[in-house]
C-alpha cells in the first residue's frame, strides 16, 4: 500500500515537472467546469475542484503533454465565457446539441449519458406509459430528462418541473412525486448517499442518443486534439481506471 | 435577433391556461388573506398591550421576509418535519397548489391587516361617538360603523395591494406550478424563444393589472360614492317641503 | 440553531445580498430622478416615456423581469449592437442582470416619489431662486434637491426595504445571495425548515438595518429636527 502512495507521489511530482516543461512551450489550456454536479464536477471542503470531469481533464491533459489550468465557471455563463476566451475548452458534462454546436465545436464524446426512473423500493410503479398513467413525475426544468417528460408522457401523466435538482430529490422523499426522470449518473451518486437509501432505479434506461463531449471555441484545433486524447486514455486504460472510481459499470 | 412571433399563437392556449391559474391564485388568497386580515386588523388597533403584541409579531415576520422564503417554508420546510408528513395536514400540504394559497394569503394577510388598521384609526372619533350615542354596543359598532367605513377609506390602497399580489403569484412558478410565469418558463426552456414568451406573458399580466385597476377604481365610486356625489344633480321638481337647504344651493 | 458548518456560506451569500441591494438603489435612484425629471418636463415625449416606463414595470412581475434580462439581456444587446456593426458575443452576468432587473422596478417606483416630493416644493422658491440671480440648474442643485431628498426619504426607504426582499429572485437565475446558499445548505443537510427560516431571520435582520439607517438619513436630512427627536 504504502508502495502504491510513494509511486503516486512521485507520478505527481514527474508529471508536474512535465508540464513545468510544456508551459514554457507555451502552450497552456485553460479548462473551465461548472463545480455543481456531482460526480463529475464539484468542489471539495478545501475549495478545489474534483470529479469525474477534473480526472478526464487531467488526465487528456497528461495524454496531451499540456500544461492545464482547471476553473470554475457557472453554468449559465460557461458557453459565453468560452468564446470571451476566459479559457479554452469545457469538460463539464456538457451534452452535444444542436443549440450548442451553432456557437461552439465539441470533440468526440468522452461519455454518454442515458435517463433513468428513480422510485421508491417497493413502489412497484412500472415506467411505461400505462404504469405512469395517472402518476406525478418529476425531472429538472430545461434538462432533457424534462424534455423526454413532456414530450412522451405529457398527455397521461402529471409532470412536476423544478428549478433545480436537488428540490426534485427533496420532493421525492417528502412524498410528492411516484418517479423521477433523471440523468442516470448523477442519480446512481444519489442513491448512494444517506438520502437516497430506500430509493432505487426501476425500468431499463432510457437512451436518448445523448453524448457529452468537450466544447472548444468554433474552428480550435483543440477539439481534434481532445478526440485524439480520449481515444488514447481509453485505449490504454486510463479512462476504465478512472470510470471505476466512480461507477461500476462502464459510462462511455 | 430574430423574433419568432408564430410561437406565440401556437403557444397562447397554454400561456391563458397559465393565466386562469394566475387569476385563480390572486382571487382565492386575497379573500382568505382579507377574512385573517381583518380580526388581526382588529387586534391590532386594539389599546391593550398583549392583545397587539401577537399580530405585530406575525405582520413584522411577514413583511420583513421575502415572498420566496415564504413560499418555500410552506412548500420544502413543511416536509422535513416526519409529523407533519404523516398527519391529516400531509393532503392539503402535499400539492403545490395549496402551498401557493397558504403562502400568498398569510403574506397578503400581513399587508392588508396593515392598511386596514390605518383605515380603522383613520375613522373621525365622531363617527364613534355618534355611534356609541344612539346607543349601540362594541360589536354592533364594529359591524355597522368600523368595517364599512374601513372597507371604503383601505379601498385605494387595498388595490395597490392586489397588484402587489398579482405580481408575486408569479413565485408560484418556483414550485411546480403552472401559472402565467410558469408556463412561460416552461414553454421557453424547450422553444429556446424566451423574449418572445416573457412579452406575452408581460402583455397578459399588464392586461390582468389593468383589469384591476378598473375593477377597484369602479367599487370606489360605488362604495366610497358619497365622495363623487354631485350636488348640481339633486332634482329641481322636487317637493320644495322636503328640499335640503344645505344642498339645493 | 444547528448549521452544521454552512454558517459561512450563508455569510458570503448575505455580503451578495447586500451588495445587490446597495448596487441597485444606486443606479435605481439615477433612474427615479431622471424619470420623475422626465414626468415634470414640458417635452411631451419625455413625459410620454416616463409614464409608459412606470405603467409597463409596475404591471409586471419583477420574477418576469429578472427572467427576461437574464435570459434575454443579451440576446438584445447584441441585437441592438448588431445595427452599430458590432458582431462579438455579449455576456450579461447575473449580478449585472439581478442588477439591472432590481433598479429598474426600483426606479419606476422611485419616480413617483421623486414626482411627488418635487411638486410639494413651492414655485415660490424656484421664483426666489431665480430672482436671486441663480441659473435654473443652480436652484435645481441648492434649493430645489436638497429639500425634494428630505421628502422622498421616507418615501425611498420603503422602496429599499421592498428592494432588499426582491433580492431573492435573483437566486432563482443562479447568484449566490441567501436563498441560493441555504438551497446549497439544504442540498447536503436535507433540513428545508432550519435554513430557510435561518434565511428568513437573515433578512429581518437586514430590513431591520435598513429602517433604521432610514430614520437616520431621515434626521440628518432635516436640520430643523435633528435637535428635537432623539
Amino acid at each position: 500500500m504504502k508502495m502504491r502512495k510513494l509511486f503516486a507521489v512521485a507520478a505527481l511530482i514527474a508529471g508536474s515537472l512535465v508540464s513545468a516543461q510544456s508551459a514554457t512551450a507555451g502552450d497552456k489550456i485553460r479548462i473551465a467546469t461548472e463545480g455543481a454536479y456531482a460526480p463529475f464536477n464539484m468542489v471539495d471542503s478545501n475549495g478545489e475542484l474534483i470529479g469525474f470531469d477534473v480526472e478526464i481533464a487531467k488526465a487528456l491533459c497528461a495524454e496531451m503533454k499540456a500544461d492545464c489550468e482547471i476553473v470554475a465557471q457557472d453554468w449559465d455563463g460557461i458557453i459565453p465565457g468560452l468564446r470571451a476566451r476566459k479559457y479554452d475548452a469545457i469538460i463539464a458534462s456538457m451534452s452535444i446539441t444542436e443549440e450548442r454546436l451553432r456557437v461552439v465545436d465539441f470533440s468526440e464524446k468522452y461519455y454518454s449519458n442515458v435517463l433513468a426512473y428513480v422510485t421508491k423500493d417497493g413502489s412497484n410503479i412500472e415506467v411505461t406509459k400505462a404504469g405512469l398513467k395517472g402518476k406525478t413525475v418529476g425531472a429538472q426544468r430545461a434538462t432533457i430528462a424534462g424534455q423526454f417528460l413532456e414530450d412522451n408522457l405529457g398527455d397521461v401523466v402529471d409532470v412536476k418541473l423544478y428549478d433545480t435538482q436537488d428540490n426534485a430529490y427533496l420532493d421525492l422523499q417528502a412524498g410528492r412525486l411516484d418517479a423521477l426522470l433523471s440523468d442516470k449518473f448523477p442519480a446512481f451518486d444519489w442513491l448512494r448517499t444517506e438520502e437516497g437509501a430506500g430509493y432505487a432505479f426501476t425500468g431499463e434506461d432510457i437512451d436518448i442518443n445523448d453524448e457529452i463531449g468537450i466544447a472548444v471555441r468554433k474552428g480550435d484545433a483543440l477539439s481534434g486534439k481532445f478526440s485524439t486524447a480520449i481515444k488514447a486514455i481509453v485505449a490504454d486504460g486510463t479512462y476504465a481506471k478512472i470510470n471505476e472510481k466512480y461507477f461500476p459499470f462502464s459510462i462511455y | 435577433m430574430s423574433w419568432e412571433w408564430g410561437v406565440i399563437w401556437q403557444y397562447l392556449p397554454r400561456l391563458l391556461e397559465g393565466a386562469w391559474l394566475t387569476l385563480e391564485l390572486v382571487l382565492v388568497s386575497g379573500l382568505i388573506g382579507i377574512a385573517l386580515a381583518i380580526p388581526l386588523a382588529l387586534m391590532r388597533a386594539s389599546d391593550n398591550y398583549w392583545v397587539k403584541a401577537l399580530p405585530f409579531l406575525y405582520i413584522y415576520f411577514f413583511r420583513g421576509t421575502p415572498l420566496l422564503v415564504q413560499i418555500f417554508l410552506v412548500y420544502y420546510g413543511a416536509s422535513q418535519f416526519d409529523i407533519i408528513r404523516e398527519s391529516i395536514l400531509w393532503p392539503v400540504l402535499k400539492e403545490a397548489y395549496w402551498c401557493a394559497i397558504i403562502a400568498f394569503s398569510l403574506n397578503t394577510a400581513a399587508y392588508s391587516a396593515e392598511l386596514f388598521r390605518s383605515a380603522i384609526q383613520a375613522i373621525p372619533v365622531g363617527e364613534l361617538e355618534a355611534a356609541e350615542a344612539v346607543g349601540m354596543n362594541r360589536s354592533l359598532q364594529i359591524r355597522r360603523i368600523v368595517l364599512p367605513r374601513a372597507f371604503g377609506i383601505a379601498l385605494p390602497a387595498y388595490g395597490n395591494e392586489v397588484i402587489l399580489m398579482l405580481k408575486g403569484s408569479a413565485l408560484a412558478s418556483t414550485i411546480t406550478l403552472l401559472d402565467l410565469t410558469g408556463a412561460a418558463r416552461t414553454i421557453s426552456a424547450r422553444s429556446y424563444t424566451n423574449m418572445e414568451m416573457y412579452l406575452a406573458a408581460g402583455v397578459i399580466y399588464l392586461a390582468i393589472s389593468a383589469l384591476i385597476i378598473g375593477l377597484f377604481r369602479f367599487m370606489e365610486y360605488r362604495f366610497n360614492r358619497y365622495q363623487y356625489y354631485n350636488h348640481v344633480d339633486t332634482p329641481k321638481d322636487l317637493d320644495p317641503q322636503l328640499r335640503d337647504p344645505h344642498i339645493d344651493r | 440553531m444547528d448549521l452544521q458548518g454552512f454558517g459561512h456560506l450563508l455569510i458570503s451569500g448575505t455580503w451578495i445580498t447586500i451588495q445587490l441591494a446597495i448596487a441597485s438603489l444606486l443606479v435605481g435612484l439615477v433612474f427615479g430622478l431622471m424619470g420623475a425629471a422626465a414626468k415634470l418636463s414640458d417635452n411631451r415625449i419625455a413625459r410620454w416615456l416616463a409614464t409608459g416606463y412606470t405603467t409597463l414595470v409596475r404591471g409586471l412581475p419583477e420574477l418576469l423581469l429578472v427572467l427576461a434580462i437574464y435570459f434575454g439581456g443579451a440576446q438584445i444587446l447584441m441585437w441592438i449592437a448588431g445595427w452599430f456593426g458590432y458582431d462579438e458575443f455579449i455576456e450579461v452576468g447575473q449580478f449585472t442582470a439581478g442588477v439591472a432587473a432590481l433598479s429598474i422596478a426600483f426606479g419606476a417606483y422611485a419616480t413617483e416619489v421623486f414626482r411627488m416630493a418635487m411638486l410639494a416644493i413651492p414655485k415660490g422658491q424656484w421664483e426666489a431662486g431665480l430672482a436671486c440671480g441663480m441659473s435654473k440648474p443652480r436652484t435645481f442643485f441648492r434649493i430645489i434637491l436638497p429639500q425634494v431628498w428630505r421628502l422622498a426619504i421616507p418615501g425611498l426607504g420603503n422602496l429599499f426595504q421592498v428592494l432588499l426582499k426582491d433580492t431573492a429572485l435573483v437566486s432563482v437565475v443562479g447568484l449566490n445571495d441567501i436563498m441560493r446558499q441555504s438551497q446549497v445548505a439544504i442540498s447536503s443537510t436535507k433540513e428545508p425548515f432550519t435554513f430557510f427560516m435561518v434565511a428568513a431571520l437573515i433578512y429581518l435582520l437586514l430590513t431591520a438595518a435598513a429602517t433604521s439607517f432610514t430614520m437616520l438619513m431621515e434626521r440628518m436630512s432635516n436640520p430643523a429636527a435633528r435637535g428635537n427627536r432623539s
